[in-house]
C-alpha cells in the first residue's frame, strides 16, 4: 500500500451547460490564444513581423473590391458544397463524395454548352444544363444510397470511390473535347458566343453563385428544421429503430436525402462550370467536397452557423496567396495557420464541456 | 472520526456532474467485514456513482476514503484492486471469444501460469460454491454464468470488499437464491459485501443492513431485521407510497386481438415464436410472464408491425365486430386502418423516444404526420409535452431539455405518457418498470390499470412475476417462443408459474 497518498494533480469534472454569453467568450478567447500562437510562430520561423502577415491576409482577402467580390464568390460556393452535404450528415450518412458529386454536375454543364453551342437558344441551353447538373449530382448521391438502403453498405467508403469515377470521367471527357487538339485541356468554352453561359445577376458576375448559395442556405436550414421531411431525416439519423418504430420507410429516406445532397452538390458543379470558370478540369472542385465535410461539422451541422465556418477557410485561403506573393513565403505556411486556428477553435469544445480541477 | 473496524470508509463524498444538482453530496459510509450491506435508493439518488468512487472509476469532487484507518486515493480501478475492492457492473466487462478462466486472469501483470491459475480459481470456486465451467467461452454463456465469471474474476484478483451492482436484474428466481447463497458464503468468509438494489424483497432477504440514498443524499442505515419494506420505501422516496396494485374486475371484456398459429423466425433464423395462440379482451391486462428472450419482443413487434411472421394471423376485433388482419401490414398501415395501437417497448432511447431530441420533438415520433402540409406542427407536441410533463409530474429542466438528460423512470413517464395519449384500444407494454425506482414504479402500474378501466386491452410483458400476480387478469407463460399455459391472475401462484417458465428450459433453449 505504499501508494495511498497518491492523489492525482489534476482532474476533469463536467461542467454545468453555459450560457450562449460564455460559450462565446471563450470560443474568442482560444482564437485569440490561436492567433498568438502563430504570431509566436511566424516570428520564430520567418523572422517576419507577424502583424506584417496578418495584415496581408486580409489585404488577400478584402484588399480591394475585386478581392472582396473573389472571397465571397468562393465562400459561395464552399458553403453551398457545405449545405449539400448537410441532410446526409444530419442523417448520420457519411457522404463524403460532394467532390464527385460536383465533378459529375460540372462535367454535365460542360457537355451541355459544348454539344449544344449554335444549336439551340442560349437560355435554353442553360435551362438544359441546370437541369442536367442537378441530375447527374442526384444521379452520384443515389447510387451509394441505393446500396446503403438496399444492402446497407458502407457508405463512407461507396461514395469516396464514387469521386474517382467522377475524377476519371471528367479526364476521360477533357480529352474527347479538347481545345485545341493535343492540349489536354479544354480552354474557356464558347469563348466567342458565350451560349450557355449562366447568366449574371444584378449586373455582376459573381452575384449569381452568391444569390443562390443564400437561397439554398435558408432553404435547407427550413428543410431541416421545419419540415415534415427533415424530421425524418433526423430521426433516421439518431436511431433507425425508433424511426422504423414509427413506421418511417428508413430506405426510402436515405435515398431521398441523398438524391437532394447529390443534386444540391451538382448544383455547385454548374455555378463553377456555367458561371465562373466557363470550363472544365479534374481539379475544378479544388477538394472543397471534404473541406465542407470539416465546415459542415465545425457547424455542427446548422446551415447559417456554416457562414463565419466556411468564412474563416476561404479568408485564410484567400490570404495565403497574399503572403505567399508578398513575403515569398511558401502558400503552405497558410495552411499552418489555418490548422492552429482549427485546433483551437475545436479543442475550446472540451472547456466548453469540461472543467479542470487542479488539486492544492 | 472513522469507525476502526470499518472495512472501508468513506467521509463527505461529494460528487457532480454538472446536470444540476449534486450526484453525491457529503456521502458518508461505513462498509463492515463479514457483512452483507444493501445500497437502497430510487434511480438517480447516486448509489452505482458512490460505489464507483470506491472502484477508481470516477474521482470524488471532495471527502476521503478510509481503508482501515488510513486515508487512500483511488485513481484506477488497479487501485482498488490492489486495495481489496472489487466492484461486478451491471454490464459485464468480459471478453466475448475467451473463456472463462481466460477472462478471469486477462489484464494481470506477471508471468501467466494457466495451470496454477486454475488451480487458484478452481480453489476459489470449491469455497464458495461457485458452478462454473472453466473452459466454456462467454458468448455461449447465459448471463447468470457471466456474471459468475464476473465474481469469481474479482475474487481472484483478491478482493475483499466486494460490490455488485444490481446483481439480480437479470437473473430468474431459481438463479438469484443461488447467487444468494455464495454471497452468504463470502460473507461467512469475513468478505464485506455491498449490494445495490431497488428490490425491496431481494433487501430483506439478503442483506444485514440497508443504507439509503436519496437525490444524492445520505439518509441513513437501518439494521435489516428491525425494518419492513414499507419503512424503507418512505425513507427512500421521503414520503409515504401506496405499495399495493389495484386490480378491478374488467369491465364488459370483448375479444379485441386473436392470434392463432403464429411462427416467427428471426434475423438469425433462430424460431423464436412457435404455434402460439392467444386471445386478449379488451378491458383486461394479460400478463406475458417468460424468460427473457424467450420470444417476448418477437410477439409483441409483430402484433405492432415491426416483425416478418412466418405464418399465423393475427386479428383485431373492432367495437363493431368487424375483423382485421395485423399480419403484414407496418405500423402506418395499421394507423390508417383504424387500429389505434401503443407499444411501449423494451428499448426505451433505442426504439420508443430518441435521446437527442428534446420533448417535444420526441412527442412529434407519433403526430408528424398529422396536417397536409409540408411543414410539421410543432405547436401541439410542444402542448402534449406540457401536459403529460403536469400530469405525470415529470422532472425535467424544460420541455427543450434533450430526453436522454432524464433519469430513467422520466424517461419512462414521457414514453408512457405519449403513448396512452393516443387514447389506445391496445397498449403492449415490455419491461415497463425495469431500472425504474419504486415511486415511480406505482405511478406507471396505476396509469396502465387506469388504461384497462378505459376499455383499452392490455398486453403487459414483465420480470417480477410478484407484480406480474398482482396486477394481471391472465398470466400467460413463455417458454421458448411457445404458450406453456395461461393462468389465473388471481388464482396463479409465483411456483406454477415459475414451473411453466422452465418445464421446457433444459436442452431447448437455443442461446442468449
Amino acid at each position: 500500500m505504499e501508494n495511498k497518498q497518491r492523489t492525482p494533480l489534476f482532474h476533469l469534472a463536467k461542467r454545468e451547460e453555459l450560457s450562449k454569453g460564455r460559450k462565446l467568450v471563450i470560443r474568442l478567447i482560444s482564437i485569440v490564444a490561436a492567433l498568438l500562437l502563430c504570431a509566436v510562430i511566424t516570428a520564430l520561423a520567418t523572422g517576419i513581423n507577424p502583424l506584417q502577415v496578418y495584415g496581408s491576409i486580409i489585404s488577400g482577402a478584402f484588399g480591394s473590391a475585386r478581392k472582396t467580390w473573389i472571397t465571397l464568390q468562393d465562400l459561395s460556393i464552399l458553403l453551398l458544397i457545405s449545405v449539400a452535404l448537410t441532410p446526409a450528415f444530419t442523417m448520420r450518412f457519411w457522404n463524403i463524395g460532394g467532390e464527385g458529386q460536383v465533378l459529375m454536375g460540372g462535367l454535365a454543364t460542360a457537355a451541355c454548352m459544348i454539344l449544344l453551342e449554335n444549336k439551340v437558344p442560349s437560355v435554353l441551353i442553360m435551362l438544359i444544363s441546370f437541369v442536367a447538373a442537378v441530375a447527374a449530382g442526384a444521379l452520384w448521391g443515389l447510387i451509394p444510397a441505393v446500396c446503403k438502403a438496399l444492402w446497407n453498405t458502407n457508405e463512407t467508403l461507396m461514395t469516396l470511390m464514387m469521386n474517382y469515377i467522377a475524377t476519371q470521367l471528367v479526364s476521360f471527357f477533357i480529352i474527347i473535347w479538347e481545345v485545341p487538339k493535343g492540349s489536354g485541356k479544354i480552354g474557356i468554352i464558347n469563348q466567342n458566343t458565350h451560349d450557355g453561359w449562366l447568366v449574371q445577376l444584378f449586373g455582376s458576375k459573381y452575384m449569381l453563385a452568391i444569390t443562390v448559395s443564400i437561397l439554398v442556405t435558408v432553404f435547407m436550414y427550413v428543410y431541416l428544421n421545419y419540415s415534415k421531411h427533415g424530421y425524418e431525416i433526423r430521426v433516421v439519423g439518431q436511431s433507425i429503430n425508433t424511426a422504423k418504430y414509427v413506421g418511417i420507410n428508413t430506405g426510402k429516406v436515405i435515398i431521398r436525402t441523398m438524391l437532394l445532397s447529390g443534386a444540391l452538390c451538382g448544383l455547385a458543379g454548374l455555378l463553377l462550370v456555367g458561371s465562373i470558370n466557363h470550363t472544365i478540369t479534374t481539379t475544378i472542385a479544388g477538394g472543397q467536397g471534404f473541406t465542407a465535410v470539416m465546415v459542415s461539422w465545425m457547424a455542427k451541422f446548422n446551415p447559417f452557423t456554416m457562414v463565419p465556418c466556411a468564412l474563416l477557410i476561404v479568408f485564410m485561403e484567400r490570404g495565403a496567396g497574399e503572403i505567399a506573393t508578398n513575403f515569398s513565403l511558401n502558400p503552405s505556411f497558410a495552411d499552418i495557420m489555418t490548422g492552429i486556428i482549427l485546433f483551437f477553435i475545436i479543442g475550446c469544445e472540451f472547456f466548453i464541456n469540461y472543467r479542470i480541477k487542479i488539486k492544492k | 472520526m472513522t469507525d476502526s473496524n470499518a472495512a472501508v470508509s468513506m467521509r463527505n463524498i461529494t460528487k457532480n456532474f454538472g446536470k444540476g444538482g449534486y450526484a453525491n453530496d457529503h456521502v458518508s459510509l461505513d462498509i463492515y467485514k463479514g457483512e452483507i450491506l444493501s445500497l437502497l435508493g430510487e434511480n438517480g439518488s447516486g448509489k452505482t456513482t458512490l460505489m464507483n468512487m470506491l472502484s477508481g472509476i470516477y474521482y470524488p469532487d471532495s471527502g476521503e476514503i478510509y481503508i482501515g484507518s488510513k486515508q487512500v486515493s483511488i485513481n484506477s480501478p488497479k487501485d482498488a484492486y490492489d486495495l481489496g475492492i472489487g466492484m461486478v457492473h451491471q454490464h459485464f466487462k468480459l471478453v466475448d471469444v475467451l473463456s472463462a478462466a481466460e477472462n478471469i486472469v486477462l489484464g494481470l501483470s506477471g508471468k501467466l501460469d494457466m495451470k496454477n491459475a486454475r488451480e487458484t480459481i478452481q480453489k476459489i470456486c470449491d469455497r464458495y460454491g461457485f458452478d462454473v465451467d472453466l473452459d466454456k467461452k462467454i458468448y455461449n454463456m447465459s448471463v447468470s454464468e457471466k456474471q459468475t465469471v464476473e465474481i469469481v474474476k474479482v475474487l481472484y484478483r483478491g478482493a475483499d470488499i466486494l460490490i455488485l451492482d444490481e446483481p439480480t436484474a437479470v437473473l430468474t428466481p431459481q438463479e438469484t437464491k443461488k447467487l444468494f447463497e455464495v454471497m452468504r458464503n463470502m460473507k461467512d468468509d469475513g468478505k464485506a459485501l455491498v449490494i445495490i438494489t431497488h428490490k425491496l424483497d431481494e433487501v430483506m432477504e439478503i442483506s444485514d443492513r440497508v443504507a439509503i440514498l436519496r437525490r444524492g443524499e445520505f439518509i441513513g442505515t437501518l439494521i435489516t431485521k428491525n425494518t419492513d419494506p414499507q419503512e424503507m420505501t418512505d425513507m427512500m422516496v421521503g414520503h409515504r407510497v401506496e405499495l399495493n396494485i389495484e386490480r378491478p374486475e374488467p369491465l364488459d371484456p370483448k375479444p379485441r386481438l386473436k392470434i392463432s398459429g403464429l411462427n416467427i423466425t428471426n434475423e438469425e433464423g433462430l424460431q423464436k415464436i412457435r404455434d402460439v395462440d392467444l386471445s386478449i379482451n379488451s378491458g383486461e391486462i394479460l400478463g406475458i410472464a417468460g424468460i427473457s428472450g424467450c420470444g417476448q419482443k418477437e410477439l409483441l413487434e409483430a402484433i405492432a408491425g415491426l416483425q416478418k411472421v412466418d405464418s399465423g394471423s393475427i386479428i383485431y376485433i373492432d367495437d363493431d365486430g368487424t375483423e382485421k388482419e395485423l399480419v403484414g401490414m407496418d405500423p402506418v398501415k395499421i394507423k390508417n386502418l383504424g387500429v389505434s395501437l401503443s407499444f411501449v417497448p423494451e428499448d426505451r432511447l433505442g426504439m420508443g423516444l430518441v435521446g437527442n431530441m428534446d420533448l417535444s420533438d420526441n412527442m412529434m415520433l407519433r403526430s408528424f404526420r398529422e396536417g397536409s402540409g409540408v411543414f410539421t406542427d410543432r405547436k401541439e407536441p410542444h402542448k402534449r409535452a406540457e401536459k403529460i410533463v403536469k400530469q405525470l409530474h415529470v422532472d425535467t429542466p424544460g420541455i427543450e431539455t434533450p430526453v436522454r438528460r432524464l433519469s430513467g423512470g422520466n424517461i419512462q413517464k414521457i414514453l408512457v405518457g405519449r403513448e396512452l395519449y393516443q387514447r389506445p384500444k391496445v397498449l403492449m407494454t415490455a419491461y415497463v418498470v425495469r431500472g425504474l425506482d419504486i415511486n415511480s414504479s406505482y405511478t406507471i402500474y396505476d396509469l396502465i390499470v387506469f388504461q384497462k378501466l378505459a376499455g383499452t386491452a392490455v398486453i403487459f410483458v414483465g420480470e417480477d412475476l410478484d407484480v406480474l400476480l398482482q396486477i394481471s387478469d391472465r398470466v400467460a407463460v413463455l417458454c421458448d417462443g411457445h404458450i406453456n399455459g395461461v393462468l389465473d391472475g388471481r388464482k396463479a401462484t409465483k411456483s406454477e408459474v415459475g414451473l411453466l417458465m422452465t418445464s421446457l428450459k433444459e436442452g431447448t433453449r437455443d442461446g442468449e
